[in-house]
């Protein structure tokens, strides 16, 4: 049993790099439910484009779909980089109009 | 030819009327000589055309049409058209110069009388437009011409009535004598609407010859009947028949002339022209109606002039009692009698009453030098010894005062005679006995009341406070229409016989026409009549004279002899006296049931008006207004909160919904999150 | 007989002259006042002298009535069609203009009245702009009601008349005048409601066939409402002597009813005119109490023959109250404007008596009665106007011995009296005379009963005449000066149609006896 797992760990496979992306990706989540930083939540949006790209590369290696999922990949973090961009610009207004970049304490649209 | 000359006597007073009222202060003299002069003319013109008619047209009826107005296809009478028309028979030729000599003679006489009055033109103009009018009437051949002429002279006589208008007695007076000529006048035309409504036409001939063909107005003879009593309506209003003989006592308000002219000679003998021009299609009970109405009017006028003092009253009453008399003439058949007395008493009456203006004329300007603006100059209390001072007008009023009470070798006689001969013969051939008794008690009455006024005007001593030394004869411009008339009031311009008119021209002019309605209601033919006429004859002679005698007698006993007290006789007839001066007390009477009643009828209907009809208006409007309050307040609470409540409705949820909006993005993430994976599950 | 200025037709231009005075009028600035009298006058005159001119050339002899090709002046147009609905068939609305002897007369007034409305507005100082502008609208909608051949247009006229109106009595009236505006307004507008119902009855009823391509189309033109032919079966309206043909008749008559006025829809006229400006009394007494008679005769009379036979004695006997309760109320009343308006209803119910004989006389009688009445009290109320403007008081026992004061006055006021009274020789003699004669062929004891309205009336005028000229003058009316020169324009032309008509009234009953005994034929023998 023992044997199995380890052997299972020595030999990567699709199943490994999705696991990886999966525990990426919660990660990211939890960072973006949890972080009262805005720039945390970014960093854990950062997170959830990266457990993405790994899936793509990964189904792209184990399958039959050539070199299509590392064009994808490279295009997401070209995307991630603008937006990153983006929302930084929006964090730093964000911030120089609330003096904050605390998530609870902008609450404008509470109903 | 003769046509053309009636249309000159005709239109030369209008011309007179045309002139003065729109240029008469800008003429010299007023214009009184341009209307004076053109009425003579017409005088003579008039003249003229009586005596070619006698003489060279005796029998014929000369007419002339024109069409007047053309009323389209009616449906059964085809294309109906009204004409105009002039009608020239002895009667109207006769009266053509009637009219225009008292005519003229009242134009050269008022040139005295009216002196520096305030409205001299004016008056002319006035005169002018009653000739033309009263000439009018005259010519006509229809009736519709006849109703126009007729209320023509209603309204000169309004206006010269009301001449002084500054007085509120004369406008009153003007009022009433129009207001009651209406009355009058309403019935004849509906008398009129009658006739029309059956035969289409207005024309006398043309109705005579339906008539007389057995056609009558709505196949009844007793619309017949109607339609003459209702014509006859208009004379009693225009010739003060009782009951509406209480316009002519007020009117003599007016100038006295215009009495002279208008309400003694010419106008209120009108009602006495209408008969005569109408008579063929009267029933005999529209006759008997007739007669008696005059009969009655007759009595009534004369027991009233008898109390009077105001000499124009009395010679008011006394010419309602006189049409009386020719209106009963022609009631009871004696039609040339009739008209006669209307001939012969328009030249006497007028005479009385330009004599009496004579007197006023002279008594105001006596009482005027002295400075006395209160005694009365018409009160007959205030006369008394005239004579010498005034004895043209003394002795011409002696001539006509004798005409009235139809003493022999005047004028009056023969007319009365005839007339009281024609009662008598209506007697004995339908039994009315009354009429001759009433006619026979007027004589009497008549001759008693003329002296009465004749010996307290002139004779005597002057019984006033203010001296008359003063009073003076009128001048020539005044007293010569008075000698004039004075000659025109004996025997022989009638008759060469005193003691019978049938003889003369007048009967040979001036025929009875045969009647037209159906034999069963016609009156007696006039052959009977003249049967029985010429054996009354003697017997109405005889007891005529005797009765007027006796009347004079008892006047002059009275008054001038003073061998029987007027007071204590008037003590000793309490009731009948009182009566008397109050005039039966009809004014009084008609003003308090119909003048009052009208009034109250119009205030009743005003406030109906107001209250009731207007009211009902402003009352739905008042309803309305109610409705929309109450409209507004279902408005208001029930539709509109029911469009409030889905408002709050709305709101409510809104609240509701918005705490979950909590304005924090990891909130929004988190409803995300857990939707997709509800989602998720739900779906796969 | 058509008539034609730069292509349109004479009816057009003086229907619509007054709309292009109303143009001008706005356009000038307030202040020049005069000006704009001036255009207004210009307008109306040039509606006189076409008035003029329809009288020269109008042809006695053409019978109009029902008759498109005898009528005068005629203009037709296209104006709103609708090709082909299901069910209905093609409907058609036209600008249908022409007059016969039943509207020439009343033509004639019209321009004749609107005209001397103008010379007596001389003196209003109010918003001149305004008043004028609304006054020549007013116009145009009168005139145009008495040309229209066309229900719908006819309907359209009608009501472009009632707002003007609303305004003139409600801005430029008396101290009351905002509630004889409104009751003017509401009273009229009921009837209008009516109207607008029957109308549309009528239209869903009447189709005629052309006969060029087969089509049913629905029209309002009158003259086809008066061809039972072109009822369609199973209609509303179709067939003789129905209920529905009665119920639209009352309503026709309740409209026109309230606009002569009739007993007992009488009451508006009292308020308005006593509220009314002087040359708006004139207009309404002139002209506006024509129309309902006048709308009986074009639409109620021949569209619904059966009807009016079997309602004339109901018209004689309001006809009847309305002659004898006018005069009473008159007789009643110290205003004196108040006193013509009573005197309206007693003479405008003259006319209904003489038109529901259903006779020629009656009919001649009542039309030229229209006429007569519009000028005679278009005189009396410039009478009272004068006095009242000198004064500032209306009451009958405020004066007295005015003749003395003002004698050329007098003069003109008297005259019109008497011929109120009717006295022969002047207009409204004649015109009473026929209908009365007319009406007792047709209703005996009704007539009797109304012709004791004449004595009244002689009553209450002379009651009058002596309370205002007659006696002595109060001294503060020495001084009063006479009529002016403005005053005689307005007068003299009246005067003269007074006498002249009531001397010789064949130049106005030529117009239209040709017509009214057609109308007559028409309504007798039912329609056909």
């Amino acid at each position: 049993m023992e044997s199995t797992f380890l052997q299972w760990l020595a030999e990567p496979g699709l199943t490994h790099y999705l696991m990886v992306s999966a525990i990426l990706f919660s990660l990211g989540l939890l960072a973006v439910i949890s972080r009262k930083n805005v720039i945390m939540v970014l960093m854990g949006v950062e997170l959830i484009l990266n457990s993405a790209n790994l899936n793509f590369i990964a189904f792209s290696r184990f399958t039959e779909l050539a070199l299509d999922g590392q064009m994808i990949a490279l295009f997401v973090i070209i995307i991630a980089a603008a937006e990153a961009a983006v929302a930084l610009a929006i964090v730093l207004n964000i911030y120089n109009r609330f003096k904050t970049i605390n998530l609870n304490e902008i609450s404008l649209m509470k109903g | 030819m003769l046509i053309q000359l009636s249309l000159i006597i005709l239109l030369a007073p209008m011309l007179g009327f045309l002139v003065l009222i729109f240029a008469g202060k800008k003429l010299p003299r007023n214009g009184d000589w341009f209307a004076t002069g053109l009425i003579t003319l017409s005088f003579a013109l008039s003249l003229y055309l009586l005596i070619t008619k006698l003489t060279l047209h005796h029998g014929e009826a000369i007419t002339g049409t024109m069409t007047w107005v053309v009323l389209g296809n009616a449906a059964e009478a085809g294309s109906l058209t009204v004409p105009f028309g002039i009608m020239i028979d002895n009667l109207a030729a006769v009266m053509l110069v009637v009219v225009t000599l008292i005519s003229m003679l009242v134009h050269f006489f008022s040139v005295g009388y009216m002196h520096g009055d305030v409205r001299y033109s004016r008056y002319y103009a006035y005169l002018g437009l009653f000739s033309f009018s009263m000439l009018g009437i005259v010519l006509t051949d229809n009736l519709l011409m006849m109703y126009i002429f007729w209320e023509l002279v209603g309204i000169s006589s309004y206006l010269l009535i009301g001449h002084w208008y500054e007085k509120k007695s004369a406008s009153n007076a003007a009022n009433k004598a129009f207001i009651v000529n209406r009355i009058g006048d309403a019935g004849m035309f509906i008398g009129i609407m009658i006739l029309f409504a059956s035969f289409s036409t207005f024309a006398f001939g043309a109705i005579f010859d339906t008539v007389a063909a057995g056609n009558l107005p709505f196949n009844s003879t007793a619309w017949l009947t109607a339609a003459g009593v209702l014509i006859f309506c208009g004379a009693v209003g225009k010739s003060a028949q009782f009951p509406l003989h209480v316009w002519l006592p007020d009117a003599m308000e007016g100038p006295t002339p215009i009495s002279a002219l208008i309400h003694a000679a010419t106008m209120v003998a009108a009602g006495v022209y209408l008969v005569a021009r109408v008579f063929p299609i009267l029933t005999a009970d529209a006759l008997l109606i007739i007669a008696y109405i005059g009969a009655i009017t007759a009595l009534i006028a004369a027991t009233i002039a008898i109390t009077q003092f105001d000499i124009k009253k009395v010679l008011a009453y006394s010419t309602i009692s006189q049409l009386g008399y020719m209106i009963m003439g022609l009631g009871v058949g004696a039609y040339t009698a009739g008209f006669m007395h209307l001939v012969t008493h328009a030249s006497f009456k007028a005479g009385l009453f330009l004599g009496a203006g004579s007197v006023i004329y002279a008594m105001h300007n006596a009482l005027h030098k002295k400075n006395d603006h209160h005694t009365d100059a018409q009160d007959i209390r205030n006369m008394g010894g005239l004579k010498s001072r005034m004895p043209v007008t003394y002795w011409t009023f002696l001539i006509f005062t004798l005409a009235i009470s139809g003493i022999p070798l005047t004028s009056g006689f023969l007319s009365k005679d005839e007339i009281l001969a024609g009662t008598l013969a209506f007697g004995t051939l339908s039994g009315h006995w009354l009429l001759p008794i009433i006619g026979f008690a007027v004589a009497g009455l008549t001759a008693f009341y003329m002296f009465r006024l004749l010996i307290l005007t002139f004779h005597g001593k002057h019984a006033g406070t203010t001296s008359l030394d003063d009073v003076v004869e009128s001048p020539k411009v005044m007293t010569i229409p008075l000698m004039v008339l004075g000659a025109l009031s004996l025997f022989v311009f009638y008759s060469f016989n005193p003691f019978g008119a049938s003889s003369g021209w007048f009967f040979a002019a001036i025929e009875r026409p045969a009647s037209v309605v159906p034999a069963l209601m016609q009156p007696a033919t006039s052959a009977v009549f003249h049967d029985a006429v010429s054996s009354m004859h003697t017997l109405a002679m005889v007891l005529s004279i005797l009765i007027a005698a006796a009347g004079v007698l008892f006047a002059l006993a009275v008054y001038q002899w003073n061998k029987v007290s007027a007071d204590r006789m008037a003590s000793s007839l309490g009731f009948m006296y009182r009566g008397s001066l109050n005039k039966w007390y009809f004014d009084e009477m008609y003003g308090s049931v119909f003048v009052n009643g009208t009034i109250g009828i119009t205030k009743i209907l005003r406030w109906f008006d107001e209250n009731i009809v207007d009211g009902a208006v402003n009352g739905a409007a008042t309803v309305t207004s109610r409705i929309s309050v109450v409209s507004r307040w279902f408005d208001n609470t029930v539709v509109d909160g029911l469009v409030n409540l889905s408002a709050r409705l709305t709101e409510m949820t809104g609240t509701l919904l918005g705490k979950i909006q909590t304005g924090k993005v990891q909130t929004y993430f988190i409803y995300i999150v857990f939707s997709f994976i509800v989602l998720f599950f739900l779906f796969i | 007989m058509e008539l034609q200025l730069f292509g349109i037709g004479i009816l057009t231009w003086i229907v619509f002259i007054p709309i292009v005075g109303v143009i001008i009028v706005l356009l000038l600035p307030d202040e020049k006042r005069n000006a704009i009298r001036s255009v207004a006058a210009a307008v109306t005159g040039i509606q006189v002298i076409l008035a003029g001119i329809i009288f020269k050339y109008f042809d006695r002899s053409m019978l109009g009535i029902n008759d498109a090709s005898s009528f005068q002046f005629l203009e037709q147009y296209k104006w709103i069609t609708v090709e082909a609905v299901p069910w209905v068939g093609k409907i058609e609305i036209t600008y249908f203009l022409g007059i016969d002897g039943l509207s020439v007369l009343m033509v004639i007034l019209t321009a004749l009245i609107s005209f001397i409305g103008v010379i007596s507005s001389w003196n209003i100082g109010k918003m001149v702009k305004g008043y004028f502008a609304l006054y020549l609208l007013l116009v145009t909608g009168m005139m145009g009601v008495f040309v229209s051949l066309d229900f719908f247009l006819f309907f359209i006229f009608w009501e472009v008349m009632l707002l003007p109106m609303y305004f003139l009595i409600g801005i430029w009236g008396g101290p009351r005048r905002e509630y004889a505006a409104i009751k003017f307004f509401l009273y009229t507008f009921v009837g209008s409601i009516l109207m607008l119902l029957v109308m549309l009855a009528l239209y869903f009823s009447v189709a005629y066939t052309n006969t060029a391509t087969g089509e049913t189309i629905h029209t309002f033109n009158i003259l086809h409402m008066m061809n039972p032919a072109n009822y369609v079966d199973g209609s509303i309206l179709a067939g003789v002597d129905t209920t529905w043909r009665y119920v639209a008749w009352m309503a026709l008559f309740i409209n026109f009813a309230i606009k002569i006025p009739l007993f007992p829809f009488h009451t508006w006229l009292p308020d308005a005119h006593v509220e009314a400006p002087t040359p708006i009394s004139v207009i309404l007494a002139g002209v506006l109490l024509k129309l309902g008679t006048y709308g009986l005769l074009r639409i109620s009379f021949p569209i619904f023959p059966d009807g009016t036979i079997y309602f004339m004695y109901f018209m004689a006997t309001l006809a009847m109250i309305s002659i004898i309760y006018g005069a009473f109320c008159a007789m009643a009343q110290d205003d004196f404007k108040k006193l013509i308006a009573y005197s309206s209803v007693s003479h405008m119910g003259i006319v209904v008596l003489g038109i529901a004989a259903l006779n020629t006389q009656g009919m001649v009688g009542g039309v030229l009665q229209m006429f007569n009445h519009g000028i005679i009290t278009a005189v009396l109320f410039l009478v009272v106007g004068v006095i009242y403007d000198r004064t500032k008081k209306r009451g009958v026992n405020d004066f007295g011995g005015i003749a003395n004061v003002m004698p050329r006055y007098t003069g003109v006021a008297i005259i019109g009296m008497f011929a109120a009274l009717g006295l022969p020789g002047l207009n409204g003699f004649v015109s009473e005379l026929f209908s009365f004669l007319g009406a007792f062929s047709s209703f005996r004891w009704i007539t009797i009963i109304s012709v004791t309205g004449i004595i009244i009336t002689a009553a209450y005028i002379l009651w009058t005449i002596q309370r205002v000229f007659l006696g002595k003058s109060p001294d503060e009316y020495l001084a009063l000066p006479d009529l002016t020169a403005r005053e005689m324009v307005a007068f003299v032309p009246l005067i003269i149609l007074i006498i002249l008509l009531g001397v010789y009234p064949a130049p106005a009953i030529e117009l239209m006896n040709t017509s009214l005994s057609h109308l007559v034929e028409l309504i007798t023998n039912g329609g056909n």
